[in-house]
């Protein structure tokens, strides 16, 4: 939390209202901002979608292609998260190497997916250690109003759901080559991240930038469509305890049903 | 929605095999590997310590609190902890590069978040305190040996603290829920949830997990890491207890006034605030 006047004011204002029951923007504890998911809207990438929740906006596109297989997996495909905090998403943010938010919010993400196994990576190796196919998830923050995580997790999931990718063939010869079909990307499950801010002895949901910004942490809680959990990530400087922690997962097992009914299953 | 919900949990069921279960390297599922720590190892660094946690030897120095180079990182109110995991080329199979990936990155990050609640910070406005963790020989649970040794050698450097940060994980192995998962453990697992814990204060400062667990089974998993964690404080206070020459009698008498490592005024005074 920065402690300049302006946040510590910002702060103060911030838990009075939640000391009320209620949010700046008049919405309960728990509850999200209006979700827009739109997919496969852009021609050149094998999948994509845009997630609107609130004013924050991000895209995410699916390229696959070819590639070569990790060395303890030869026969695995590989799946890549990356993200992008694009300079016109925030008046702070600049050009440049990205930073440890940035990289952060892939790898929870990636996380999300791939420990939930959400691909068969054997289905996706071609040539035992040489020639896979390789899927980047490629996330794309177009205006930063908080809760990046989860607005990028849904659009990850929504675009995976509906990405087609170029189907190559195989030769005896363990030879690769195109073919003009495409396939659609078969996924074993839904993970749908959720996460819990913590600001001061209150827990919101879908934060603001301005309740991100005065949050004393955070934990992400991914559940699949079974209620399995498959990623958790705390951050902040600030403990939970173990009940808070149970707390937290409860409501993420709730809100990622609701979210799941809502978003994932209208399309 | 709920019958959907019943129905996923009984798919993952545990404990259905009949087959005695046994673990790679013979413990028991709540046991922890070998755990031992050493302070004051780096005689430049303001504290130090090093770990052997199984085959993880780790080693953690703190310099500071210290002037913030580059200066616009400092804040002009209160200091910064900066913490930087890094892995030597050698301690893996194969070979990495000794250049920082976004793993090592966001391992940081973490460990910044899991130390930072035991730290005093408002105390060093404009200053950094440095840790610098080094990982020799990595063995599994890295990240969990180097916030001890991180711990410790804060300790080590003099930095007054609410608590000390003790860390360990849990997991699923073959549907048991086990403790301290070793490197083989880790890649041939179904989930890996590692914790830390300040053991006085009751509260989690690192929480991770990747892997698929029912809700019940997170639960459980973060509770048998805790207990781990408990384990692990008391090696860690013994560490520091031998450099810093307090036997039991006159640890008995010093904590009459004061407890030891300036550990209970600290924490007194936040309880004042």
């Amino acid at each position: 939390m920065s402690n300049n006047i302006v946040s510590r004011l910002k702060r103060k204002k911030i838990e009075e209202v939640l000391e009320a029951g209620t949010r700046m923007d008049g919405r309960g504890l728990n509850d999200f901002r209006e979700i827009e998911v739109r997919t496969n809207f852009l021609e050149k990438s094998e999948g994509s979608a845009e997630v609107r929740m609130g004013k924050t906006h991000v895209i995410v596109g699916v390229k696959a292609g070819l590639g070569t297989p990790f060395d303890d997996t030869p026969d695995e495909g590989v799946l890549m998260c990356n993200a992008e905090y694009t300079p016109v998403a925030h008046q702070t943010w600049e050009p440049g190497p990205p930073p440890h938010g940035a990289i952060e919010l892939a790898r929870v993400v990636d996380r999300g997916l791939r420990s939930a196994e959400i691909l068969n990576m054997e289905d996706l190796g071609l040539v035992s250690g040489e020639k896979v196919y390789i899927v980047f998830v490629d996330l794309y923050v177009l205006n930063w109003d908080g809760n990046l995580i989860d607005a990028c997790g849904l659009g990850a999931l929504a675009a995976l759901k509906g990405a087609e990718i170029p189907v190559f063939k195989v030769s005896k010869k363990n030879e690769v080559s195109e073919t003009d079909k495409t396939q659609k990307l078969e996924l074993r499950c839904e993970p749908i991240p959720i996460t819990i801010y913590k600001i001061g002895k209150h827990f919101i949901l879908d934060a603001t930038a301005d309740e991100e910004e005065v949050a004393d942490g955070r934990l992400t809680v991914t559940l699949d469509e079974n209620n399995n959990v498959t990623t958790l990530q705390k951050a902040g400087p600030v403990g939970f305890t173990v009940d808070e922690i149970k707390k937290c997962i409860n409501i993420a097992e709730e809100k990622a049903a609701e979210i799941r009914s809502q978003s994932v299953a209208s399309e | 929605m709920s019958k959907s919900k019943a129905k996923g949990k009984t798919k993952t069921k545990r404990k259905s095999r009949k087959k005695k279960f046994e673990r790679v390297d013979g413990r028991k599922a709540d046991e922890l590997r070998p755990v031992k720590i050493e302070t004051g190892v780096i005689p430049n660094a303001d504290g130090s310590a090093y770990i052997e946690m199984g085959r993880n030897k780790i080693i953690a120095g703190v310099y500071g609190p210290r002037e913030m180079h580059p200066k616009r990182l400092s804040k002009p109110h209160r200091g910064v902890l900066r913490v930087r995991y890094h892995m030597a080329p050698f301690s893996v199979d194969p070979r990495r590069s000794p250049a920082p990936s976004r793993r090592d990155t966001e391992i940081g990050m973490v460990m910044t978040d899991a130390l930072e609640p035991a730290l005093f910070l408002e105390r060093y406005p404009r200053s950094v305190i440095d840790v610098y963790v080094e990982i020799i020989q990595a063995d599994g649970g890295t990240r969990c040996a180097s916030v001890n040794a991180a711990a410790v050698a804060l300790v080590d450097a003099g930095i007054p603290m609410k608590d000390l940060v003790a860390s360990c994980a849990a997991g699923k192995m073959e549907d048991h829920i086990v403790l301290d998962l070793g490197d083989y453990e880790d890649k041939k697992g179904q989930a890996d949830v590692p914790v830390a814990y300040m053991p006085k204060l009751e509260e989690v400062t690192l929480l991770q997990m990747d892997g698929i667990l029912t809700t019940d089974e997170t639960v459980e998993a973060v509770e048998l890491a805790i207990e781990g964690c408990k384990q692990v404080y008391e090696v860690q206070r013994e560490a520091l207890k031998k450099k810093y020459g307090m036997d039991e009698e006159d640890a008995a008498e010093d904590a009459e006034e004061t407890e030891e490592l300036g550990e209970e005024p600290a924490e007194s005074e936040e309880e004042d605030k």
